[in-house]
């Protein structure tokens, strides 16, 4: 398992947007079940080491909501929540998120695919923020409190 | 730092900017020369100028005439740490990822393995 077979890879494709691309070693129906089964979600989507998940709930169906509570260590909880708004398994969701302290001034919409090849997995993530502001306060909150989304090397930024 | 990092982030998010952020990136060089290729006047790129100034991300040389304009890497070498620091956390959770996907494609040979080849008749209970 080389890195750079499933290196992440963060890109910027507007000032709005950030977009995520990994690949996993597994057939999609896997990577999409990881993604959507609250079981499954807590066992990963946990952010730095020392944070846990005691609240993972997904209704997964259009229209359907889902929440997300993580805790660290010392007690301190952060909330999120959202609704999804396409769901094509194993391929395709589109749902709209928002933390419960609202730093980024906005819903959030989130566009995750799966395209799947000789047993492998590419994810790609979109996340676009309400606006350009919205992004930046983002990134701030992000520095403080240690979650969330990354970013890419300026040098993708700077690329003409 | 956060409001620096701020600014820096704010003053990226124009493609002009992070235009003339590439071009000096070759070497210093004056207002006019930078003016050049850009379709804008003068003025405009000054204004632009002036932002990334405020965020720290230019600085504009002493002499005189020319005041020629570089670009000053502190700001971006923070903003790239501070980048770099959130994609480790991302990939964090995709190595966590990567192990329960090698888990649950275990889990699915073994009971793969358990079903036997043709329907037999059930144990007795």
């Amino acid at each position: 398992m080389t890195s750079t077979k499933t290196a992440l890879k963060v890109t910027t494709p507007s000032d709005r947007e950030i977009e995520v691309t990994r690949q996993f070693n597994a057939p999609r129906r896997l990577v999409f079940d990881a993604h959507t089964k609250p079981e499954l979600v807590r066992r990963w989507l946990l952010g730095p080491d020392g944070w846990t998940m005691p609240v993972c709930e997904i209704d997964l169906k259009i229209g359907g909501k889902f929440r997300y509570v993580w805790r660290n260590s010392e007690g301190f909880e952060m909330g999120m929540g959202g609704t999804f708004r396409e769901i094509t398994a194993p391929e395709r969701i589109v749902h709209n998120e928002k933390f419960d302290e609202d730093w980024t001034n906005g819903e959030t919409k989130v566009t995750t695919t799966f395209v799947e090849a000789s047993g492998k997995t590419t994810m790609k993530l979109v996340i676009e923020y309400a606006s350009a502001a919205s992004r930046d306060g983002a990134l701030k909150s992000n520095m403080t409190e240690g979650m969330s989304a990354g970013y890419d090397r300026l040098d993708t930024l700077l690329a003409p | 730092m956060p409001d620096r990092l701020d600014a820096t982030f704010a003053a990226l998010a124009d493609p002009t900017r992070r235009a003339i952020l590439a071009r000096l990136a070759l070497g210093e060089i004056s207002v006019m020369e930078l003016a050049e290729p850009f379709a804008m006047s003068q003025p405009a790129i000054s204004k632009h100028l002036k932002v990334l100034e405020r965020a720290g991300l230019v600085s504009r040389g002493r002499d005189a005439q020319r005041r020629p304009v570089r670009v000053e890497a502190k700001p971006l070498e923070e903003a790239n740490e501070w980048i770099e620091r959130y994609r480790e956390t991302l990939e964090r959770n995709f190595q966590r990822l990567d192990a329960l996907l090698v888990e649950l494609q275990a889990t699915e040979k073994k009971s793969a393995k358990k079903t036997p080849p043709k329907k037999s008749k059930g144990r007795q209970p």
